[in-house]
C-alpha cells in the first residue's frame, strides 16, 4: 500500500450562494520515499490537494489515507497531532518564527511539537545544520539572514522530526532563479539522504523537471502523471 | 514551560514600546491603588486614635439594654459592685487590655447662679480614665490637665455660652434614681475641647462626687470603657470577652452584660467604612484599567501573528500549547507590571513616610501622616493584576489556538 492513498476526491469551497469546485475527482497513490511535484496554473488547485494531503483541511467527498490512516475522519486536535507525527512543512513565505534564532526555529517542533530530549535534539539539530550549511548562522535571527537562507532553514525545520513526508506548497515562488534551483536541488538532496516522501507544488516550469514524479493538474483534474525519474533538465 | 516562556517574553521584547506602554499603565494603577491605600490607611487610623483615645475608648461593657437607651443616661441600668467583679475578672483573664475606666454617666441641671442648662456628666476615676482614654488631657484647652474631687470639667459651649470661665463655681443639681433631687457645688478647673460621637460633649467630675451628687451607697457604674494594648487585637478581645461574659444569665435566662466595640458606638465608623468603599471603588477601576489594557494588547498580538500562529499550529502545536504561549504573555505583562508598580509604590510611600507631611483634624493640629502598607496588601494587588492579566489574555489566546492554520496563514 502507498504511503498516500487518494480515492475520488473532491473538494467544494462555498463562496456566497456558489459553490465552487476545486478538486474534481483525484485519484491517485504516493510510493513512500517518492520525490514529487504537482504542476499546473495559479487556480488549477494545487494548495488545495497539498492541504488535503497536509490534513490541513478536509475533503469535500472521498476517500484520503496517509500513512495508514483514513486522515478524514480524524478531528482538529487528532489532526495536529497526526501533522506533529507524520509531516513536515515549507511554506512559500519561508515562515519562520520571527522571535527565534535558526538554530532555535529548527529546534522549535522538537520541543513544543514532539518531546524530545536535549541531547538528541542537539544532535540533530547540528547535523541538520551543516545539512543545509546554515551552521555558522545558527544564532541570526530570520531577518537577519537572506530567502534562499531563509528556505534551507525551513527545510531543515521539516526534516527534524523526521518525518515520513514533507509538504512545500510553491517553495520557491518568492526566490530568485538561482536561488529557487538550489532550494530544490537541496530538498532532493535531503530526499535521498533521509528517505522522506517530498511533495512539492509549483506552476514554475524551470524547476518542474527536478521531480522524479510529477502530476499536472488542471482546473481540479489531474490531467497528467509523468514518471522522470528526476533526471530531466531544467 | 521554559520554551513557551521564552516564546512569550520575546514577543513582549519584540514590541518593545507598546509593552512598555501597556506595563507602565499597570504600573501606574499599581502604583495609585497603593499608596491610596497607604495613606488612606494611615488618616484613618489616625482619625480614629482620634476617636477612640479622646473619648470613646477601644470597647465598652454596659448592662444589658444600657446602649439602646444612652440618650437618657439612665441611672437604673447600671452595673453593681458585684457585677463589677465578675467584669474584672473578665478583663484580667485578657492580657491584651492594656487599661480600663468606669464612669457614671448622668444627666443634670448646670447653674452659674444666674443661668440654669443641661449638662450631661461623667463620672470618672481621673487615674483610669487618663490611661483608658489618653487624649483627654489634650482636649482640655483650658485650665489644669487633672481633675480633682470637687473639680468640674466643662464642655467648651457650655463654657462660652453661660459665661463661665476656669475658677468659677458652678452648681450641679441631679435627680437620683428614687428620683429626689440633690445639688453639688463644683470648680471649674477646666474647659473641654468637643470630639465627635457619643459623649464628646460631656463634662467631667470625679466619681466620688458624682456618687455623692446621686446618693449612691454603692458604686453603680454606667460603663466601662476598655483600651487594649495593639488596636489590631479589637476582634479578638470582643469575641473573648463576649464569650466570658455572656455566660452571666439572670433570672430569666437572659444575657446581663452587653459589650461593643468603638464601631458600633461612634458614627465616625460610617466615614471609615466610606474610606474603604473609596479603595473598593479605586480597586475595581485598576482591575477595569488591566483588563482592558491587557486584552487590548493581546487581541492585537494575536490578529498582529495571524500567521506565524498558522505556521506553529501547521506544523502540529497543539491548541493548548498555543494558548498556553498567549496566556503566559499576558501574564509576563501582568508581573511586570505588578513588580515595577509595587517597587514604586513602596518607594513613593516611604518618600512620604520620610517627608514627615501633617495634617489637621479639628482642633488637633500637627497629625503625622505615616502612610503604611502591609505586605498582605502589596500580595493581594500583585496577586489581583496577575490573575487579571491572564483573565484578559484568556479570551485572545482561545481566539488563537482554535484558529484553522489554513485561515490563519491565507491571512496577510
Ligand atoms: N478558501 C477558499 N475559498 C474559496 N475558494 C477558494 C479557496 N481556496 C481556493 N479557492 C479556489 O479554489 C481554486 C483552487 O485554488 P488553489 O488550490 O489555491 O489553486 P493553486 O494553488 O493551484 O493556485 C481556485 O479557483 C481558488 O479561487
Ligand atoms: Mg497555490
Amino acid at each position: 500500500m502507498g504511503l498516500i492513498t487518494a480515492h475520488n476526491i473532491y473538494k467544494d469551497y462555498q463562496v456566497g450562494e456558489v459553490s465552487l469546485r476545486a478538486l474534481n475527482d483525484l485519484n491517485f497513490e504516493i510510493e513512500p520515499a517518492s520525490f514529487l511535484s504537482f504542476v499546473g496554473p495559479s487556480g488549477s488547485g494545487k494548495t488545495t490537494l497539498l492541504n488535503l494531503i497536509g490534513c490541513l483541511d478536509t475533503p469535500t467527498e472521498g476517500k484520503l489515507t496517509v500513512a495508514g490512516t483514513d486522515v478524514v475522519s480524524l478531528d482538529r486536535k487528532q489532526r495536529a497531532a497526526f501533522r506533529g507525527k507524520h509531516m513536515g512543512f515549507v511554506f512559500q513565505d519561508f515562515n519562520l518564527i520571527p522571535v527565534l534564532t535558526v538554530y532555535e526555529n529548527i529546534e522549535y517542533p522538537l520541543i513544543m511539537v514532539q518531546n524530545v530530549p536535549l541531547e538528541e535534539r542537539k544532535r540533530r539539530v547540528l547535523s541538520l545544520l551543516e545539512s543545509v550549511e546554515m551552521t555558522e548562522q545558527k544564532d541570526k535571527y530570520p531577518d537577519q539572514i537572506s530567502g534562499g537562507q531563509k528556505q534551507r532553514v525551513a527545510v531543515a525545520r521539516a526534516l527534524v522530526t523526521e518525518p515520513e513526508l514533507v509538504l512545500a506548497d510553491e517553495p520557491t515562488a518568492n526566490l530568485d532563479s538561482k536561488t529557487a534551483y538550489m532550494i530544490i536541488e537541496l530538498m532532493k538532496e535531503m530526499q535521498r539522504k533521509s528517505g522522506t516522501t517530498f511533495i512539492f507544488s509549483t506552476h514554475d516550469q524551470r524547476i518542474v523537471g527536478a521531480a522524479e514524479i510529477i502530476y499536472t493538474l488542471e482546473d481540479g483534474m489531474i490531467t497528467d502523471r509523468k514518471d522522470t525519474g528526476g533526471n530531466a533538465h531544467v | 514551560m521554559y520554551n513557551l516562556f521564552k516564546i512569550a517574553i520575546r514577543n513582549l521584547l519584540r514590541y518593545r514600546r507598546r509593552t512598555l506602554l501597556t506595563a507602565s499603565l499597570i504600573m501606574v494603577g499599581v502604583v495609585f491603588v497603593l499608596v491610596f491605600m497607604a495613606v488612606t490607611g494611615s488618616i484613618k487610623s489616625l482619625l480614629i486614635g482620634q476617636i477612640t483615645d479622646s473619648m470613646l475608648g477601644h470597647l465598652q461593657i454596659h448592662k444589658k439594654g444600657y446602649v439602646a437607651s444612652i440618650d437618657n443616661l439612665p441611672l437604673t441600668i447600671t452595673l453593681t459592685p458585684k457585677a463589677m467583679q465578675k467584669i474584672d475578672k473578665a478583663i484580667k483573664d485578657i492580657p491584651e487590655i492594656e487599661a480600663y475606666s468606669t464612669r457614671i454617666k448622668f444627666g443634670g441641671l448646670f447653674s452659674n447662679f444666674v443661668e440654669t442648662t443641661n449638662i450631661r456628666l461623667n463620672g470618672i476615676v481621673p487615674e483610669l480614665e487618663l490611661k483608658t482614654v489618653p487624649l483627654l488631657p489634650a482636649r482640655i484647652i483650658k485650665g489644669e490637665k487633672t481633675l480633682k474631687k470637687g473639680d468640674i470639667l466643662i464642655p467648651e459651649l457650655l463654657a462660652k455660652g453661660m459665661k463661665v470661665t476656669v475658677g468659677d463655681t458652678v452648681v450641679v443639681i441631679a435627680t437620683n434614681k428614687d428620683g429626689s433631687v440633690n445639688g453639688k457645688p463644683f470648680r471649674v478647673s477646666g474647659i473641654l475641647e468637643s470630639v465627635t460621637g457619643p459623649g464628646g460633649r460631656d463634662g467631667y467630675i470625679h466619681i466620688e462626687d458624682a456618687m455623692e451628687v446621686l446618693r449612691m451607697d454603692q458604686m453603680e457604674v454606667s460603663e466601662i470603657v476598655l483600651r487594649l494594648k495593639d488596636f489590631a487585637t479589637l476582634q479578638d478581645v470582643y469575641e473573648s470577652l463576649m464569650n466570658t461574659l455572656s455566660q452571666e444569665k439572670n433570672e430569666a435566662g437572659k444575657p446581663v452584660f452587653e459589650v461593643h466595640t468603638w464601631e458600633k458606638l461612634s458614627p465616625f465608623y460610617n466615614i471609615a467604612r466610606m474610606i474603604d468603599i473609596m479603595t473598593l471603588f479605586i480597586k475595581i477601576m485598576l482591575i477595569a484599567m488591566v483588563l482592558v489594557s491587557i486584552m487590548n494588547v493581546m487581541i492585537m498580538a494575536v490578529y498582529e501573528r495571524m500567521r506565524e500562529i498558522g505556521t506553529i499550529s501547521a506544523i502540529g502545536t497543539m491548541p493548548g500549547k498555543i494558548l498556553s504561549m498567549f496566556v503566559l504573555e499576558g501574564l509576563s505583562l501582568g508581573i511586570f507590571g505588578a513588580f515595577i508598580g509595587d517597587a514604586i509604590g513602596c518607594i513613593i510611600i516611604y518618600i512620604l513616610n520620610i517627608s514627615h507631611i501633617t495634617f489637621n483634624f479639628g482642633r488637633q493640629t500637627g497629625l503625622l501622616l505615616a502612610p503604611h502598607i502591609g505586605v498582605a496588601d502589596i500580595l493581594m494587588v500583585s496577586v489581583t493584576v496577575i490573575v487579571v492579566s491572564v483573565a484578559a489574555s484568556l479570551q485572545p489566546a482561545f481566539k488563537a489556538s482554535r484558529m484553522e492554520p489554513i485561515d490563519a496563514l491565507r491571512h496577510v
